[in-house]
């Protein structure tokens, strides 16, 4: 009798499991296919699954003629991006770096100023980044779009550069002290390498986050700074436009290629610690 | 001398936080207590609490964080455990389809379930087909469609620190519970869930952050009568120029939520409840 009973509970602890993860994870990625297959429609309509496929919607997209908003828009995000991961880069490498060296005590301290960012939401920041830009007699800009984002994803930077920077061992450091590195080439050839994998897959983080960015662009760009995510919304909000499928299937596509490379590149840039 | 050279370093970002963060949100907590005339009151927050659709808006989106984080922890607890059950090809597979729609752009998967909850949709047709419906139905612009939407967003956010904390875990443990006797269930609930408490709390702690302010989600999924602050936030300042009050609603949102996320990381912190990690 307890057999039995135990051998039900055991199965249906593997319903849980097998039965309800596995759908779970088909529930995760299955929108992802539905909208790589959903921009090869050969139609006008978002009907699922497509009537016939073709390269239609890719064609227009990239018809520079036809396109030219969402050419600007992904122009500007991929400008934004690139600036915001290289701020990011400047700010939280170093601070990274630092904080590892700080007392324990110290460190734990600071450190919620510097994560900050990650816990409060960035629609209240960003509403009040304008309040004080408004004030300050100036207007939301280009500028104060990088800058934004900047201060809201530095801290991606600093979280996956800290957990490398921990494990720098100082005494390679010391190593090439003593045998007469002067401290600049100490901290250029030693250093910054061993830092390296952290701020790769920080730059990675932070570069995709800045690219899909809503909620700082909403109130801090001017109506010039037009951005892929926020056009890819007015072109779901106005009229279901089937190119926002071909937009997604590109994205999607780089976004595969980029975590490819980055895996890649991880270990290869760690490897040469060693 | 290390302690300088850290000071040195971490300066600049520490004072990037202080000014151009801390700073403005600390100017848009003075604005939410400004009255009409500059003098110091609550009337914006009094304003705010009176007002029934106002507090509706607040409620619900303190309730849609909930039901979002109940159907993540529904669904990412059993892709935790199947992780932990699988070999090394599997688990890459499953910390794979964590990643990519973690890493794909918010935008997009909002945009699939436009297509996935819409009247032309798979959902619809497949209930038409089993003859549950006699009509397609579109999901689109209700709460249901929207919480599936974002369980589907926010899923990774639970998954991934639960899987972090699976992979370096001793297998050995739970074998040993069983060899003990103990059955499934209760390795899982007294072996591996008190390991998992804490990474269980964190990720309810980026799930609710992450759901409750979703602006795109929120407004394409949940169309132009499910209003929830964000929205309501920007239709303050962005159409109204309602300063004050936006100041005050949306230190409102940062108030409720923090409350919501300290407790939270409380328990998470809890020393009872960490000891077991």
């Amino acid at each position: 009798m307890r057999d039995i009973q135990e051998k039900i509970s055991n199965a249906s602890y593997w319903i849980f499991v097998v039965g309800l993860g596995g759908f779970a994870v088909f529930y995760m990625i299955a929108p992802i296919s539905i909208a790589i297959l959903m921009s090869f429609t050969d139609g006008a309509t978002l009907r699922f699954p497509p009537e016939g496929y073709s390269l239609r919607w890719y064609e227009a997209l990239l018809d520079s003629a036809r396109s030219e908003p969402i050419h600007t828009a992904a122009m500007n995000s991929l400008s934004i991006a690139g600036l915001t991961t290289l701020g990011a880069l400047m700010v939280a490498v170093p601070a990274a770096f630092g904080m590892a060296r700080l007392g324990q005590r110290t460190a734990t301290t600071l450190e919620p100023i510097l994560l900050a960012p990650l816990v409060l939401p960035s629609l209240v920041y960003s509403l009040a980044a304008l309040l004080v830009i408004s004030n300050l007699g100036s207007g939301p800009s280009y500028g104060y779009v990088v800058a934004g984002h900047i201060v809201v994803f530095a801290p991606l930077m600093y979280r996956t550069s800290l957990a490398v920077a921990q494990q720098v061992d100082p005494s390679q450091e010391e190593a090439s002290t003593t045998l007469g590195a002067s401290r600049l080439r100490t901290f250029l050839r030693v250093t910054l390498p061993a830092l390296m994998p952290g701020a790769l897959a920080g730059g990675f983080l932070v570069f995709m986050q800045s690219m899909d960015n809503v909620s700082v662009t909403l109130f801090l760009a001017d109506p010039k700074t037009t951005v892929l995510p926020l056009r890819m919304f007015a072109m779901i909000e106005e009229s279901l436009d089937p190119r926002v499928a071909a937009i997604s299937g590109l994205l999607i596509t780089a976004t595969i290629v980029l975590l490819i490379i980055v895996q890649r590149l991880i270990p290869f840039v760690r490897g040469r610690r060693t | 001398m290390q302690k300088t050279t850290g000071t040195i370093f971490a300066a600049p970002m520490l004072m990037m936080m202080l000014l151009f963060f801390l700073a403005p949100l600390g100017v848009l907590a003075v604005f939410s207590v400004l009255g009409p005339d500059g003098e110091v009151s609550l009337a914006n927050y009094r304003t705010f609490l009176a007002d029934d659709f106002a507090v509706g808006v607040l409620f619900d989106t303190i309730l849609l964080g909930a039901k979002v984080v109940a159907t993540v922890t529904l669904l990412g607890l059993p892709i935790a455990l199947l992780y932990w059950h699988s070999g090394p090809g599997l688990r890459g597979l499953i910390l794979i389809a964590t990643l990519l729609p973690m890493l794909t752009s918010n935008v997009v998967r909002t945009f699939a379930w436009i297509v996935i909850l819409g009247r032309n949709g798979p959902i619809s047709q497949s209930l038409v087909e089993l003859g549950l419906s006699s009509r397609p139905i579109s999901l689109l612009f209700t709460e249901t469609g929207l919480v599936m939407a974002l369980t589907q967003i926010e899923l990774p956010l639970l998954v991934l620190p639960l899987i972090a904390v699976l992979s370096q875990a001793d297998r050995r443990l739970i074998d040993a519970s069983e060899v003990l006797g103990a059955g499934r269930w209760r390795s899982f609930l007294t072996v591996l869930l008190p390991m998992l408490t804490p990474a269980i709390f964190a990720g309810w702690v980026l799930v609710f952050a992450s759901a409750t302010t979703s602006y795109v989600t929120q407004s394409v999924i949940g169309g132009a009568r499910l209003i929830y602050m964000p929205r309501f936030v920007y239709r303050e300042v962005g159409i109204l120029f309602q300063w004050p009050m936006a100041a005050a609603i949306s230190f409102l949102l940062l108030i409720s939520t923090g409350i919501v996320m300290l407790g939270l990381t409380m328990l998470a912190r809890h020393r009872r409840l960490a000891a077991y990690a």
